[in-house]
């Protein structure tokens, strides 16, 4: 499933070396604030944006985004380079370098932003870009389904994590995260629960917690770089960075607790099961992701130190892991041209430098000493048993620690000393721009092991103090913390671990068994898609019948109704009729009208009850000419002519009025025609006799000459006092032409079936 | 339709409201008119001619189409309110500008804005309906 690339294709492109210079510069950026934010604390950047709203583009660097920028645009850096050698001449890959540059941007301004209102923008950004990213193989009917299916659950929790912020803006006077965070917790507020079901919800779809993990492995359907970027620092870690982030004003009670604690560690145990029973190695390390996400989770339910100290240290140890291997698979894949891992062994003498690369990074991920993973386990167990439930927690992370061991092994270990399969090329080194992303990152990984201190002190310390909202005691993280508790629980984890890799086929066997078994929710989102989509053409086939006439009755009856219900509840003094002053001419000009409508109605001729429109029209202009408004009245002639010549031209080629047929809906229509006659007479003789406002007539009357030099008020308004007014008008005027146009030249040209089955498709 | 007096009587008619419509546009500032009517009947001047002669020939007399006269009349009518900006005015403030004097009552004319504005109203009303009438037309 190798993407195609060239090897001989020049992969220097400027969008791929313009994309990564900038990156580069961006990591640059953030890196100088590292020996800034642990020494004076958070840095702020407002814009105002939407002030009238409270929405504010303000944006609040401190230990936790700094850790989560560093990794965005460091990772971003690699993964950038990578891909551009990884899709050397692929057509399209000035276009796959927009995408990822874009959602790399747009999740600096998640985890950047201050405001919740420009953090949800930014997270559904990120939802956009992630979907163009993964269906970027467009042509692959199941990457497109797959796509579609990250999109809509994340989206769909978006916007449960939208209602959630509103609550929270509403019922905490701000939208701003430090203001909220340094409030401390709401979780007194009766209202508490529904806004943390809300974000939960959202942080939930993101980061892919159990039961809405299945689009995350299918996610992988993206090219590979896509895979190691989102999958390790950045989109899935999003759910997990909103929980950081809003751990002080959300946490603090029983329900964040237990709702974290066993998501988190169903998750992580139901993930790693998964990921042994895998033989792509893609998706293996897809549901390792899993797995990390939900320990992450778990450990963010606490609120110990050692707990945060965990979840942040985890989180660091695997965004570096976790992208290198991803960045080998991809490596494996593109110069042996399989990822199983029942083939692949015996790389390490063709690939050296891979090996290395995917050695330092197992060795992270199984958590060995002296690399930072192995600090980060011994800190998850005591943060574990500083936990509520803490045999729980014991219990369920050394089972996911266990197998991530034995996961480590399968992905880094077989694939290069294990025994040779029979494989599709002839194994190569990578290119060095593709392996510098792996053995950097693996390199990072035991240096910041090597050196605890300085680890905690600039990355995970600050972030650990965003996290709890307090400054923190620090000094959790060393290589040996002495004979303790921890230390045991670690070594019963390798135990455990090489037992399960000695068993790995055998387990793998039964668990495919009982997979089969299990309830497939990759499939129940196909048959929740199926019905709900019958549901919409269900209702839209009742809802629009797409009968001029339903229409035209629906909204005549709203309209009457609507403003009949305002004028009953809101009484006035009874209209009186005063029929003093109106004279022959006017009487004239009202049987004209009657006798209009009432050939409308009677006729059985289209042409015939046009014309009588035309009349009621005609008398229409006439009453404004009584009335001295001569340029309403001709604007009314002209347009009733334009209208009786148009329709003209289109009702001669129509078959006379048939009157033969069903006439049951002509009574209604007449009731309703009664009616909305009978309203709109009553709000205007309502309107009448209200005392007439001379304020801006006598305004317009004394200053369209003295400050617009016109002697025509109507003129005058239109192209001088409220010129803009006119200027939208006319802007509308256009698109109304533009859309008729639209409609009348478009429907006919129109290929019958140009894009056959795309829409069953696409589902 | 092909009758020949309509046909024939078409393009005299055709003229007079196509000068009328101007006139009306140009007196619209102190006497009924503007751009809007003036545009209206512009449209019927050639709505006219094509219910004569066919909307093929219609449309090469007005030499350009419908849809871009419309644009140009948005445009035009948007540099209109543009101009004010180089005289530190908001948006859209009438420009005035006396030929041959210093105020209405002693100069021989003025150029202004306003004018142009109403330019733009007129063109975009002519070609919105005439791009319809003739898609109308070309449908039926």
């Amino acid at each position: 499933m190798a993407e195609p690339s060239d090897p001989n294709a020049p992969w220097v492109t400027p969008a791929g070396m313009i994309t990564v210079a900038l990156t580069a510069a961006l990591f640059l950026f953030f890196l100088q604030y590292l020996p800034v934010v642990p020494r004076d604390g958070a840095v702020q950047w407002v814009w105002d944006w939407i002030p009238s709203l409270q929405v504010r583009l303000s944006f609040w660097l401190d230990g936790l985004s700094l850790m989560f920028a560093l990794l965005i645009t460091g990772i971003g850096t690699l993964v950038m380079l990578y891909a551009a050698r990884y899709l050397a001449g692929h057509p399209q890959y000035n276009r796959f370098a927009l995408y990822l540059f874009s959602f790399m941007l747009s999740m600096l301004g998640l985890v950047l932003a201050d405001n919740l209102i420009a953090l949800f923008v930014f997270w559904e950004l990120t939802t956009f870009t992630s979907y163009l990213l993964i269906g970027f193989s467009h042509t692959d009917p199941k990457s497109r389904r797959n796509a579609l299916q990250a999109l809509l659950l994340t989206a769909a929790g978006g916007l449960a994590l939208l209602a959630g912020f509103i609550l929270i803006g509403i019922t905490q006077g701000t939208f701003e995260l430090s203001q909220l965070n340094a409030a401390g917790s709401m979780a007194e507020h009766p209202i508490y629960l529904g806004i943390l079901i809300l974000v939960l919800l959202g942080a939930f779809t993101k980061s892919a917690q159990v039961p809405f993990h299945f689009w995350l492995p299918n996610a992988m359907a993206a090219p590979t770089p896509v895979s190691a970027y989102l999958h390790s620092a950045t989109m899935v870690k999003a759910g997990v960075y909103l929980l950081a982030r809003m751990h002080p004003s959300l946490s603090g009670s029983d329900v964040w607790v237990y709702t974290l604690t066993i998501f988190g560690a169903v998750t992580a145990v139901f993930a790693s099961f998964m990921a042994l029973r895998q033989t792509d190695l893609k998706q293996t390390l897809a549901y390792t992701t899993l797995m990390a996400l939900g320990t992450l989770v778990m450990f963010l339910a606490g609120s110990s130190g050692y707990a945060i100290t965990a979840a942040m240290t985890f989180l660091l140890v695997h965004s570096l892991y976790k992208a290198g291997l991803f960045l080998v698979i991809g490596i494996i894949d593109h110069e042996t041209g399989t990822r199983d891992a029942n083939v692949l062994g015996g790389l390490a003498r063709a690939m050296p430098i891979t090996a290395v690369a995917a050695g330092l990074s197992g060795l992270a991920m199984a958590g060995i000493p002296p690399f930072l993973g192995f600090i980060a386990k011994e800190v998850a167990y005591a943060g574990a048993l500083t936990m509520a439930i803490s045999w729980f927690v014991v219990i369920m992370g050394m089972a996911a620690f266990a197998l991530m061991f034995a996961v480590a092994l399968i992905v880094a270990w077989k694939p290069f000393f294990g025994p040779q399969g029979d494989l599709p090329r002839t194994p190569h080194e990578g290119p060095w721009a593709m392996v510098l992303g792996p053995i950097t990152l693996a390199v990072i990984g035991l240096l910041a092991g090597l050196l605890p201190g300085v680890t905690a002190y600039y990355l995970v310390e600050p972030a650990v103090a965003a996290v709890m909202g307090a400054p923190d005691v620090g000094g959790r993280l060393k290589l040996w913390a002495g004979f303790n508790l921890p230390l045991l629980l670690s070594v019963l984890t390798f135990a455990l671990g090489f037992v399960l890799y000695k068993v790995h086929a055998r387990l793998r066997a039964m668990l495919a068994d009982m997979e089969a078994r299990a309830i497939d929710m990759d499939a129940s989102w196909d048959v929740f898609l199926d019905r709900f989509m019958a549901l919409a053409k269900g209702q839209t086939r009742v809802i629009q019948t797409g009968v001029l006439r339903h229409y035209m009755f629906v909204t005549f009856a709203v309209f009457a109704l609507s403003v009949l219900v305002t004028l009953i509840l809101r009484p006035a003094a009874a209209p009186f009729l005063d029929f003093t002053g109106i004279g022959f001419v006017e009487w004239g000009i009202a049987a004209l009208i009657i006798a209009g409508t009432v050939l409308v109605v009677l006729t059985s001729s289209r042409i015939a009850a046009l014309v009588g429109l035309g009349v009621v029209g005609i008398g229409v202009a006439l009453i404004f000419i009584a009335y001295s408004a001569p340029d309403v009245a001709i604007t009314q002639i002209l347009v009733e002519l334009l209208v009786v010549v148009l329709l003209a031209v289109a009702l001669l080629k129509m078959p006379h009025l048939d009157r033969t047929g069903k006439q049951t809906h002509r009574p209604f229509d007449a009731g309703l025609a009664v009616l909305v006659g009978g309203v709109t007479t009553w709000v205007l003789l309502r309107v009448t006799n209200a005392p007439f406002d001379r304020r801006l007539t006598d305004f317009f009357e004394a200053s369209s000459w003295t400050e617009a030099f016109g002697r025509n008020i109507v003129n005058v308004i239109l192209v001088d006092f409220r010129t803009l007014d006119t200027f939208g008008e006319i802007a509308v005027v256009i698109v109304a032409a533009l859309g008729a146009y639209a409609l009348l030249k478009g429907g006919q040209k129109a290929p019958p079936d140009d894009t056959p089955d795309a829409t069953k498709e696409d589902r | 339709m092909n009758s020949i007096i309509f046909t024939a009587g078409a393009r005299i008619l055709v003229a007079l409201l196509f000068v009328f419509s101007l006139f009306m546009l140009l007196r619209g500032h102190h006497l009924p008119g503007g751009g809007f009517i003036g545009g209206l009947l512009g449209a019927v001047a050639f709505i006219v001619y094509s219910l004569a002669c066919g909307p093929a020939e219609a449309k090469s007399a007005l030499r350009a189409s419908p849809e871009g006269i419309a644009a140009v009349g948005l445009g035009i009518a948007l540099v209109a309110g543009l101009v004010a900006f180089f005289f530190g005015d908001p948006f859209f403030t009438g420009q005035w500008y006396w030929v041959g004097g210093d105020s209405y009552e002693t100069s021989i004319f003025s150029l202004n804005t306003v004018l142009v504005f109403d330019i733009g109203v007129y063109l975009v009303v002519l070609g919105s309906i005439l791009s319809i009438a003739y898609a109308f037309e070309e449908e039926t």
